[in-house]
């Protein structure tokens, strides 16, 4: 006789998958994101894997998680400390037992509790018997044997079939958090359409695993999360990167400009390579580039031609790519540069995000070197950033940089699909008429014309060396060069006039303002949401771009007493904003190679309003 | 229009293709041969129009040539030349693209990207003006530099040993591989329009004199009294003769080419080698860009290998032509809402 099991109301919960890199932790938490989405939840996601593909098994290093928070209401982080733990080995415990929340739950897979992968995750005894455990709530399942028990009939080898184990978890967390199985279902049989044998094992997999946690007394409750009131719409689960892959896509179309990405596989930025690559039927040409310089240089090569020329990196890739992001702004072509930002410095932590070339971006070339640079605030937003550096980057002739980072690439959330119809049209004029043509003559926004290749009569030269005012000649003169610096910083300046001010949530004045930029709009987001909510007094804004500043930046930051400056760096935008303003602000720095927690940043803000902090510097 | 362009076509002459600008290499430099016989030939290439031209160039004395050229130009940054020009022409195969560049630009900073043009096949025209010294920086020795080469960073000899630009091109398994000189101009002006009719990566390594920091290193190929006896000219289908009296050819004794007097009645010129361009084993190509490792035998000029293959970018055309016959013309409103949607109400 099963006992009717009790569900209990939850309005938010955090939940982290955890195991080998080769465990399909990644699948198993991004299967669990979709089906959440589906069910009308709002969430956010962090992906957070180690750099070796398949680091040796059963090792702390090699360890592969994916963490997911989802809620009824507005969530704006993957969540900082996790409810719900599934440890598929004692390393995957040992890893992430310090981030659990007191009094989490841990689901555990005890077959994997054995003699040596206790040993490999360097535990003396097991954590599951010594104690160690006191103050959790601790499923034990023997994932392992119940796999193979579900799978006796099925021909595939022991092999194969305990990498259906992962399926097996996730079918008993749909149950545990009352989700449906049938996406993920639907899933696999499209995923192994040609092996039956595979959508079978995995298919009993996952059944079996929602169907133990019915069946079993280990579990007693289960939850339910309600829909989030999200605004009506049709939604998709997007991340950083694919959206930016689609904004370029958008841009193309929206330009009528052929799209054209050089680019060299870099983590976390290949997936946007790797995605634009699949929208050939849009005419999209890849060239994976032999190295960094020629994916940007091949780019500049295709702008000077007449196509909407992109190219994206990440860190160490941007700095290969400095001469020739020079290059462009000496040309005054249009170009893109996607730089996917990860931990620094040198090759630093390839898989892990951090916000660190902010001044690289603005600053990071020989000579006075003016680019614009803008940074997408959440993964979707990823989508209209790619639409607008493109915008901008045609309608001045200017390279853009534009700043994601490994948190917005990998993270995912819902995405309310805006219509082809509603996306704003990018205008395009080449030039045509050869009278009166100079490859440096200037319009209103101080833009050079833009040539197609091809175009007869207006046949001209450009290139790296100072170019003469209006004809564009070679030109060492002392005070045209004065001239010209000066007009390429006064394009760049004059873009003020086309970005949107800066907005504040919250009381427009008063005490104190958090002022982001980049990948910690979601963080800073919940801080201040729960900070409010707690009765301080505390707004935000959030930069969107960096290089120019929106013309009302100095106004927000002078109606507030304190700014408070949270950047995962040591203090970037603190820097340009104090030597573009000279006004006092309060920087936070916490470099982690891991989003914000929104509890840090609540806690600095308690501290900031306490009056325990006059720490203005 | 047709009948116009038609017209302009017949009119045009070297002159239409020189600018404005003043030419500002050394008085005597070998790159005014080369800029003379590129604006006499392309009058000539049959279905080449001025705004369809663009000339690409990295960093270097040889890399002002497109400010001379009355065409599309670009003066990009060291050594990028080639992979400026790729996105150019990937990006619009519909163009003529030309790449002007040095032995240390294309060679040393450029390397990589050389070879990966010349691997992928791209329908780039490759000229490299090859003086083995670094002139714009003032006189350094350069990646075709002589072993034991004296310069100011080599005071006393360089000890690093020179690519052969000929064999590194036909390693990269370019399709259009051919020698020539700055100072035999009829002959330079044959390998520009054979490159401009190949389809490929076409590479032309040109001998190229630098009157101020290596003067007089290419003479003997040019100095009448010598140069039969040190030049080999390679002629697609004829016998490998040289010497001033056409008395000297190349055999090949099993795999090593030996030189033969054809004079003396011990061999005559049907034992000597047959050249072949369009073999597409590159062996032959490569054993005769290694006769010069040996110093008694000539240094061959002309086309050393031209073989047909598709290039790149007709490669990419073909497969997006493919990709939207089976997928469709792309849609945007649909790839936005396509994946996993759902709708909330």
């Amino acid at each position: 006789m099963i006992k009717e099991k009790e569900i209990k109301n939850l309005t938010d919960v955090t939940v982290r998958f955890a195991g080998d890199s080769g465990d399909g932790m990644q699948l198993t938490g991004s299967q669990f994101s979709d089906t959440t989405a589906i069910v009308g939840n709002d969430l956010s996601t962090l992906p957070d894997y180690p750099a070796e593909i398949r680091a040796p098994s059963g090792t702390v290093y090699g360890v592969s998680g994916f963490q997911l928070h989802f809620g009824s209401s507005d969530v704006f982080t993957p969540g900082d400390r996790p409810d719900v733990l599934v440890a598929m080995n004692p390393a995957a415990l040992k890893k992430n037992l310090p981030e659990l929340k007191p009094g989490a739950s841990i689901i555990v897979n005890t077959d994997a509790f054995d003699k040596k992968n206790l040993q490999l995750a360097k535990y003396e005894n097991n954590p599951l018997e010594n104690g160690e455990l006191k103050g959790f709530t601790v499923y034990p399942v023997p994932i392992n044997s119940l796999t193979a028990k579900a799978l006796e009939d099925n021909p595939l080898g022991q092999k194969e079939k305990a990498r259906c184990k992962n399926f097996f978890a996730l079918g008993l967390m749909y149950w545990l958090y009352n989700r449906p199985i049938e996406p993920t279902l639907k899933w696999i049989k499209n995923k192994f359409k040609k092996d039956p044998n595979l959508i079978d094992a995995n298919e009993k997999a996952l059944s079996a695993g929602y169907n133990f946690g019915e069946m079993t007394e280990i579990f007693t409750t289960r939850y339910n999360v309600d829909s989030a009131k999200l605004p009506t719409g049709t939604y998709r689960s997007i991340s950083g990167n694919e959206a930016t892959a689609l904004g370029f896509l958008a841009a193309s179309v929206k330009s009528g400009l052929p799209l054209f990405l050089g680019s060299y596989p870099i983590t976390p930025a290949s997936e946007i390579l790797q995605y634009l690559s699949t929208y050939k039927n849009f005419g999209v040409k890849t060239f994976q580039a032999e190295d960094e310089i020629a994916g940007v240089t091949s780019a500049i090569g295709a702008a000077y031609a007449g196509n909407l020329a992109i190219t994206t990196t990440s860190g160490p890739g941007l700095a290969l790519k400095t001469e020739a992001i020079g290059l462009a702004v000496m040309t005054e072509l249009p170009l893109v540069i996607v730089d996917v930002q990860r931990g620094g410095p040198s090759t630093g932590l390839p898989t892990k995000t951090e916000q660190a070339d902010l001044l690289q971006a603005v600053y990071g070339r020989n000579g006075e070197a003016p680019v614009a640079v803008l940074a997408s605030s959440t993964p979707s937003d990823c989508f209209y950033m790619a639409l607008e550096a493109s915008r901008l980057a045609i309608k001045y002739m200017i390279p853009v940089i534009l700043l994601t980072d490994g948190y917005l690439a990998n993270g995912s959330e819902p995405w309310k699909v805006p219509h082809a119809n509603e996306l704003p049209e990018i205008p395009v004029k080449f030039r045509t008429e050869k009278e009166g043509f100079a490859p440096y003559i200037r319009d209103e926004n101080l833009a050079r014309p833009w040539v197609k290749l091809g175009t007869p009569g207006l046949e001209h030269r450009i290139g790296g060396l100072e170019k003469a005012n209006i004809t564009g000649n070679v030109s060492y003169d002392p005070d045209n060069h004065d001239l010209m610096i000066k007009l390429r910083d006064k394009k760049l300046r004059n873009m003020v006039k086309d970005i949107p001010d800066l907005q504040v949530e919250g009381e427009q004045q008063g005490e104190l303002l958090v002022l982001g930029w980049g990948g910690t709009y979601g963080a800073i987001k919940e801080a201040v949401v729960d900070a409010r909510k707690a009765g301080l007094i505390v707004s935000q804004a959030h930069l969107k771009y960096l290089n120019p500043f929106p013309k009302n930046t100095i106004d927000v930051l002078k109606r507030f007493k304190n700014i408070l400056i949270p950047e995962i760096n040591l203090g970037q935008l603190t820097k340009l904003i104090k030597s573009e303003f000279l006004i006092p602000v309060i920087p936070f720095n916490i470099v982690r190679g891991l989003p914000f927690k929104a509890s840090d940043i609540e806690a600095k803000i308690r501290e900031i309003l306490g009056g325990k902090s006059n720490g203005r510097n | 229009m047709e009948e116009t362009k038609v017209d302009q076509k017949i009119k045009l002459t070297a002159k239409d293709f020189a600018t404005s600008q003043d030419v500002r290499w050394c008085p005597g430099c070998g790159d005014y041969s080369i800029l003379a016989q590129v604006q006499r030939s392309f009058p000539e290439i049959v279905g080449l129009d001025k705004d369809k031209i663009v000339w690409i160039s990295g960093i270097g004395c040889s890399s002002r040539f497109p400010y001379y050229m009355e065409t599309y130009g670009f003066h990009g940054i060291h050594g990028r030349a080639p992979a400026i020009a790729t996105g150019v022409k990937v990006s619009r195969p519909d163009l003529s693209v030309w790449v002007a560049t040095g032995d240390g630009d294309l060679l040393s900073i450029g390397g990589n990207h050389f070879i990966h043009a010349c691997r992928k096949n791209i329908d780039l025209k490759i000229l490299l003006f090859n003086n083995r010294i670094y002139g714009l920086t003032k006189g350094q020795y350069s990646p075709t530099s002589e072993k034991g080469k004296k310069t100011k960073t080599t005071p006393f000899g360089s000890v690093d040993y020179p690519f052969n630009p000929v064999s590194l091109a036909l390693g990269a398994d370019a399709t259009f591989v051919a020698r020539g000189i700055d100072r035999d101009p009829k002959h330079l002006q044959t390998l520009i329009k054979r490159a401009a009719d190949h389809k490929g990566t076409a590479f032309i390594e040109i001998f190229q004199n630098c009157v101020i920091y290596n003067d007089g290193a290419f003479d003997i190929f040019s100095d009448k009294k010598v140069k039969a006896e040190h030049l080999l000219v390679l002629e697609h289908n004829q016998p490998m003769v040289f010497g001033t009296n056409k008395d000297k050819g190349i055999k090949l004794d099993g795999m090593k080419p030996v030189i033969v007097n054809i004079n003396n009645g011990e061999y005559s010129i049907n034992d000597l080698l047959i050249h072949d361009e369009h073999d597409t084993s590159p062996l032959r190509s490569m054993m005769l860009a290694h006769l010069t490792d040996n110093p008694e035998f000539p240094t061959p000029i002309g086309i050393f290998r031209q073989i047909s293959k598709p290039t790149y970018d007709e490669s990419v055309e073909e497969q997006i032509n493919q990709v939207k016959k089976l997928k469709g013309e792309g849609d945007l409103e649909k790839m936005l809402f396509s994946g996993n949607t759902w709708d909330v109400n």
